[in-house]
């Protein structure tokens, strides 16, 4: 019997009872399209954060200073205090970089008229906005002269411009006092929300880096440098080149760093590999209800064996071989599966658009899982629908065709 | 191949039938034991039988005579403990289950009593069933036009595309018939056909066995509980346990059709 054939009955029998045939499909349905809404779901949180990654920079270098030891007390990353403007300077010579910006930062009370805000008061370098591609919504970023003559210039983060000023004040030109000092507000940045670590990166004030370590701590360190790669694909290479530079100028050859040189990549794929996480477990649990489904194919087969035992005794009597009969029925049951399959994929992708229009989550319909969903749904067929065909296959012609 | 022709030299050998007269089929010593838990049930103790072709052969006995285990044997549903079965010079008892579905496809068609209709499944649909699976290559359109003949000759041309449900017991049974002969077999094999049949179209029904006998020469083997319904064939062979007891010619068998133009004419049902 040719395979057109053993599909085309197969199609008729399922059609026979239209009611039981959607409810079959209707768990697998639902099961390929939970699998494939889910895997979505995971793929389009991975990709915002790769878009995150982007917009950070991939090409951005941390170079942060390593832990201050104090007599068997460790402080942590970045309160040692051997990284150095020097060393900022030395590392701008390095080939591949682009941009550096030194970075110290202190908390502090800012206070503007009667309103007050404790926030993380960052120093930094003019090259921080090149950086960040971040621009200004008010007045600009401080400048060379500034940092160079520590001059008590502040730019305020939307976050710490909301809460001293209210958000429709244009603040530039009036001066706040930070720790009792007083600094001249020179711009506002545009907001940027959550970094990809969490944090909010509005909440801040920017000032000249020199103006902390004189002004504010009275330090003659730094605590980071930020720098940017001229080009992403060199940027494990300039982080590198950074690294044997400040062994040398730190004459370390033990291999205890007194620093610490990440690139954006590194510390993002933590993240990404959460997410990574949450998209498989979202899948594997998606992928039950697409073995619940199967078990209700197999379910409903049992039950079509058992109610058509005449039909397969009088097949069997005009010529049908067991292998005719194991066919028949295990078509059906991958016809089953294919065809809900198929029909999950769609609802899938609809589901998918759907979330991203009504709660903007991002969402990504990968091909993979489109693909292993249907395998899935026919492998599901063939595996469940084998028993209840077996069976039918098994029977004696004699005993079948009896059947009440 | 060899098979086959040594199969034929063994028939010849064994059934000692008129010379020039193949036998549609011939049995020897067919003996068939059931165990039922620590019973062994004899139901079949050594059955010879020889059927020509064009004969119309109603086997009857009691329920337990040992005639419905001797009917799935002779259709290959089912095979002897011992002896042996000749369909058409081939010895048939010792195939295996692939062969014997196709000698049931090829050879033996099937009229059972509850009609075993596909439902929701069209008239021409069911008489096609057989050519399925007959591992041939046949069209779409060659297998339908056989199935409109088959399904004209047995009276229902006009109802090719109705459903079991549809149509009345008689016209099932000229269904099941249809599909019965659909791949020209050996021996119509018709297992008490008339058992869900009121009187009018019990005969009806025997009028076609006669005739399709009669004007096509198609062997018929009737098994029946009712005498009267076996005086249509033209022999009878009485089964008691499990032993053939008589086995008779009717010299003036019943004509359906005759006795049908003076049945009293009541309405056809739909």
């Amino acid at each position: 019997m040719s395979f057109l054939m053993v599909l085309r009955i197969a199609f008729k029998a399922l059609a026979r009872n239209k009611m039981r045939t959607a409810l079959t499909m209707l768990g697998m349905i639902i099961g390929v399209a939970a699998v494939i809404t889910m895997v979505a779901l995971g793929t389009g949180a991975q990709s915002s954060i790769e878009t995150q990654i982007q917009s950070a920079g991939t090409n951005m270098i941390m170079v942060s200073a390593g832990n201050f030891m104090s007599g068997g007390v460790r402080m942590g990353q970045g309160n040692a205090s051997t990284l150095t403007p020097e060393d900022a300077d030395a590392v701008r010579e390095v080939p591949g970089v682009q941009y550096l910006a030194p970075g110290v930062s202190t908390r502090g009370q800012v206070v503007a008229g009667n309103m007050n805000w404790g926030t993380q008061v960052q120093g930094t370098d003019v090259d921080l906005p090149l950086i960040r591609s971040w621009p200004t919504t008010h007045g600009s970023f401080f400048t060379p002269i500034d940092v160079v003559t520590a001059s008590k210039v502040a730019v305020l983060g939307s976050v710490t411009h909301e809460q001293l000023f209210g958000a429709d004040v244009d603040p530039v030109g009036q001066v706040i006092r930070i720790n009792n000092q007083p600094f001249t507000v020179s711009g506002v940045m545009a907001s940027k929300g959550q970094s990809g670590m969490g944090q909010d990166q509005d909440d801040v004030v920017y000032v000249p880096y020199t103006t902390v370590m004189k002004k504010l701590r009275g330090i003659t360190y730094i605590q980071n440098i930020t720098v940017s790669a001229a080009s992403a694909a060199d940027t494990a290479g300039t982080a590198d080149r950074i690294a044997t530079l400040l062994r040398t100028r730190h004459q370390i050859q033990d291999g205890n760093d007194d620093f610490m040189v990440r690139t954006m990549e590194e510390m993002a794929s933590v993240r990404l590999q959460a997410t990574e996480t949450m998209t498989a477990l979202l899948a594997s649990i998606a992928g039950v209800s697409l073995l619940v489904g199967g078990i209700g194919i197999m379910n409903i087969m049992l039950v079509s064996v058992t109610e058509r035992t005449r039909e397969i005794g009088l097949r069997l009597a005009i010529g049908a071989k067991s292998r005719d009969v194991l066919m028949q029925f295990l078509i059906e049951a991958v016809v089953l599966s294919v065809v809900g399959g198929s029909i999950g994929i769609a609802l899938g992708l609809g589901m998918s658009r759907g979330v991203t229009a009504w709660m903007t989550w991002p969402t990504k319909v990968s091909p993979e899982a489109v693909a292993v969903a249907f395998v899935f749904a026919a492998v599901t067929g063939v595996f469940f629908g084998f028993y209840p065909a077996k069976k039918a296959a098994a029977l004696d012609p004699i005993d079948a065709l009896r059947f009440e | 191949m060899a098979a086959a022709t040594s199969a034929v030299a063994d028939a010849a050998a064994v059934a000692d039938a008129p010379a020039g007269r193949p036998l549609v089929i011939s049995t020897r010593e067919l003996t068939k034991t059931f165990v039922v838990g620590d019973h062994r049930v004899r139901a079949l103790r050594g059955i010879n039988l020889d059927i020509a072709p064009g004969e119309f052969v109603s086997v009857t006995g009691a329920s337990g005579s040992g005639k419905s285990t001797f009917m799935h044997i002779i259709g290959c549903l089912d095979r002897p403990t011992s002896g042996q079965y000749f369909l058409d010079g081939q010895d048939v008892a010792r195939m295996s289950k692939n062969e014997l579905a196709d000698v049931r496809n090829r050879k033996i068609g099937f009229v059972f009593q509850g009609f075993n209709l596909l439902s929701r499944t069209t008239a021409i649909d069911n008489v096609e069933m057989p050519m399925l699976y007959g591992g041939s290559t046949m069209k779409t359109a060659e297998r339908h036009r056989r199935a409109t003949d088959m399904l004209t000759a047995v009276g229902l041309g006009d109802r090719l595309t109705h459903y079991p449900n549809q149509l009345s017991g008689g016209q099932q049974q000229r269904v099941a018939i249809a599909r019965a002969l659909i791949n020209n077999p050996s021996i119509l094999l018709a297992d008490e056909p008339t058992g869900n049949l009121d009187s009018r179209t019990s005969v009806e029904v025997m009028g076609l066995f006669q005739r399709l006998n009669r004007e096509r020469r198609i062997t018929v083997l009737l098994i029946t509980h009712e005498h009267d319904i076996a005086e249509y064939g033209t022999r009878t062979v009485a089964f008691r346990d499990g032993k053939v007891v008589s086995d008779r010619a009717i010299s003036t068998p019943r004509s359906a059709d005759d006795e049908l133009a003076n049945l009293p004419d009541v309405m056809e049902a739909v």
